[in-house]
């Protein structure tokens, strides 16, 4: 079924950062809306970029997963991305739009599919793991939920995804790939970002632990707290019965906990 | 006569004196609270605790917690007694400004997240200087939600839309409850969890709608300005305080000091809104997949498994992820990496059913973050009884064989699954009698 040679597909990519040392490398999750491009639709699935086009920020090490060429729109550090990928959008025909959940760097609050999806009128699937099948016109979106569950979802094409770290992962990426990798750049001018201007960034404080106050009115109630064993106010205890009745006490629980379906 | 109050010596060596036969009349009439020479009211130091069988007096300082004799002691004043104590109810009847939260309700359930949230929204009600009120937004099954102790004074609950229940994934859905709250009520603040069950998915979406501009990851926020964490961690951000917030966890202490009205608020008008998402529902996954430290649903076996392949049978059927205690790994019955406790993993389960673990302080320490926990044991003394929220005595063999005779049941017949058990029951009694 895969690659789709008619299906459209778009990853979103932006410059990574690694969370320990710092340095810069592709994004994990926007590598994996790749990953999951490049497995729909092939050497067909396009991949862009909105920044200066620093191919050591993180560039050559998408293009190093296989990719011909990066669609690159010029834009500085100041300026905001969404409505030059508006403007970009509107003008090409994607069927599917891939983003990662946040970006690595800068404010990283994860809006940019959100405001795409507003603004162009879009639906939006927000963690996807996979996406199964495309046929008729409609998607079917394996989303990852947490504690490791999966749910399917229908989703009229075009669409927004944004890609969880549940997803697959990237391939790697090989040097030659990238040296042979192109970015197209397509100049667009892009408004600064006035509000992100006033703000301050700072390199994150630790936060402080949240401390355990016991709030006790006696010194015996304070000993009690800090001392007590963690115990469950006292469940019911099932002594009396037969085997099957006490399997069905727990099978109740456990139906009425939505575990057991 | 002067109203001068005068002594009695007499009557005060009679009090002092407890074996004169007048001292029980006079000590009972004199109960009541006592005024000083200048109409003072005065605590009298003496007259705490009780005077025990040899004729010492005990003074009971345990606070009722103890359970001795806390029932015979007279007179602590100012201590607390043990009984529950009833909080203050804050009252707000017109509130001049709102402040909303959505709370996540995982499960049905306030998570402590929701709880802080929930906290942080009191924090930008007291800052201001008119009257305020925390509403919560509930969508879907709220159950032991208990919005009074966590904050809310006013409560929307909705749990379907137009006949559509909103359970499950339906952004679109809930989007349009949320953008009728804002039309009615026209929250100061919107408040979210910053959390993967829906509630940063939501906010945003709701920002975008409302062309806000939200502060993400907010960890430390008042009415003016707001610290954000960056991208992995690495930065943070300082800026105004946004409209929309998404709150990361810990930004807040939960209320614990104040009761709330948590009244329910009607939205006037319903919106009607066509989904383009469906949600088909949720798919199966190999429980064995799943990490064990964020696995659902935990099935754990210990010293008391005798069959250890019908313990892999029942955890199939249910669908449950494997853990053990640290003997049966030691003893070779389970791979190193599916031990619970705090020399194994710690597991975050919501239902977690321990067969044949009789609780070391190590095991239930990594075991503290679970809701429910079921106890299925021989001996009904063991800490684990003491932990779980149901305990079943008996051999677990033959409770195991039960309950996997009963998933099987319920998958092959769902619906009457639980009928078809209770006739069976009924029938194999007959036999027994």
């Amino acid at each position: 079924m895969w690659p789709d040679p008619d299906l459209k597909v778009a990853s979103l990519v932006s410059n990574g950062q690694h969370p320990k040392s710092g340095r810069s490398r592709r994004a994990s999750q926007d590598a994996r809306a790749v990953e999951l491009g490049l497995k729909m639709a092939g050497a067909a699935s396009r991949v862009i970029h909105v920044g200066d086009g620093d191919r050591e920020g993180g560039l050559d090490q998408y293009l190093g997963m296989g990719l011909p060429e990066i669609t690159l729109l010029n834009a500085d550090e100041q300026a905001d991305a969404v409505p030059v990928l508006l403007e970009y959008l509107k003008g090409a025909s994607f069927d599917i739009v891939l983003t990662g959940v946040h970006a690595e760097q800068g404010e990283a609050s994860g809006m940019v599919p959100y405001l795409l999806a507003e603004q162009l009128g879009w639906p939006l699937v927000s963690h996807i793991a996979d996406i199964r099948k495309v046929e008729g016109g409609r998607a079917e979106v394996l989303q990852a939920l947490p504690r490791g569950q999966r749910r399917l979802l229908r989703v009229p094409l075009p669409f927004i995804a944004t890609v969880d770290s549940a997803a697959a992962d990237a391939r790697q990426y090989a040097f030659g790939a990238a040296r042979r990798g192109r970015l197209v750049d397509a100049i667009t001018d892009a408004p600064v970002d006035q509000a992100r201007q006033e703000w301050t960034c700072a390199p994150a404080k630790p936060r402080p632990k949240r401390l355990h106050v016991a709030k006790a009115k006696s010194a015996a109630d304070r000993f009690k707290a800090a001392t007590a064993k963690p115990q469950g106010q006292g469940g019911s205890v099932i002594r009396e019965g037969t085997d099957q009745e006490k399997a069905t006490a727990i099978m109740e629980l456990l139906v009425s906990e939505g575990v057991v379906r | 006569m002067s109203d001068t109050p005068r002594r009695n010596p007499r009557m005060e060596w009679i009090l002092r004196n407890r074996l004169h036969p007048e001292h029980e009349m006079l000590a009972a009439a004199r109960n009541g609270p006592t005024r000083g020479p200048t109409g003072l009211l005065r605590k009298n130091p003496h007259a705490v605790g009780f005077i025990g069988p040899h004729g010492i007096r005990r003074i009971d300082r345990s606070a009722g917690l103890s359970g001795g004799a806390s029932g015979s002691s007279s007179g602590g004043r100012g201590r607390s007694t043990g009984a529950k104590v009833e909080l203050p109810l804050h009252r707000v009847d017109n509130p001049d400004f709102y402040v909303a939260v959505v709370v996540d309700l995982v499960a049905g359930r306030l998570s402590s997240h929701d709880r802080d949230i929930l906290g942080q929204a009191r924090l930008l009600v007291q800052g201001a200087e008119e009257q305020g009120a925390v509403v919560a937004v509930a969508l879907g099954e709220a159950r032991e939600a208990n919005f009074e102790l966590a904050g809310a004074d006013r409560l929307v609950s909705l749990t379907e839309l137009n006949g559509r229940p909103l359970s499950g994934y339906c952004p679109e859905h809930r989007l349009a409850v949320l953008e009728a709250v804002e039309s009615q009520l026209a929250p100061r603040f919107w408040l979210f969890p910053d959390s993967i069950h829906g509630g940063a998915d939501l906010g945003s979406r709701l920002s975008a709608r409302l062309g806000e501009r939200p502060a993400v990851h907010a960890w430390k926020v008042d009415a003016q300005q707001t610290v954000c964490r960056g991208g992995t961690q690495r930065t943070d951000w300082h800026r105004p305080t946004a409209r929309v917030l998404l709150l990361a966890e810990e930004c807040a202490l939960p209320v614990d000091e104040t009761r709330h009205e948590a009244k329910p608020i009607e939205l006037d008008t319903l919106p009607d809104v066509s989904a383009l998402i469906e949600d088909l529902g949720p798919v199966d996954v190999d429980p064995s997949k799943i990490a064990l430290g964020e696995a659902e649903f935990i099935l754990s076996a210990g010293n008391g498994i005798r069959d250890w392949d019908q313990f892999h049978a029942v955890a199939t059927a249910l669908g449950a992820t494997e853990g053990a205690s640290r003997v049966a790994v030691d003893d070779g019955h389970m791979p190193r990496g599916r031990q619970v406790g705090a020399t194994g993993t710690w597991v975050t389960a919501r239902v977690y059913v321990a067969v044949g673990i009789s609780g070391a302080i190590q095991h239930l320490q990594g075991i503290g973050q679970c809701d429910k926990v079921i106890a299925i044991n021989l001996d009904d003394s063991c800490d684990m009884i003491k932990r779980a929220d149901l305990s079943v005595i008996g051999d677990s063999q033959a409770i195991l064989g039960e309950l996997l005779r009963l998933a099987a049941a319920r998958q092959d017949n769902p619906d009457t699954a639980s009928d078809d058990a209770a006739t069976d029951m009924t029938e194999e009694a007959r036999h027994v009698a």
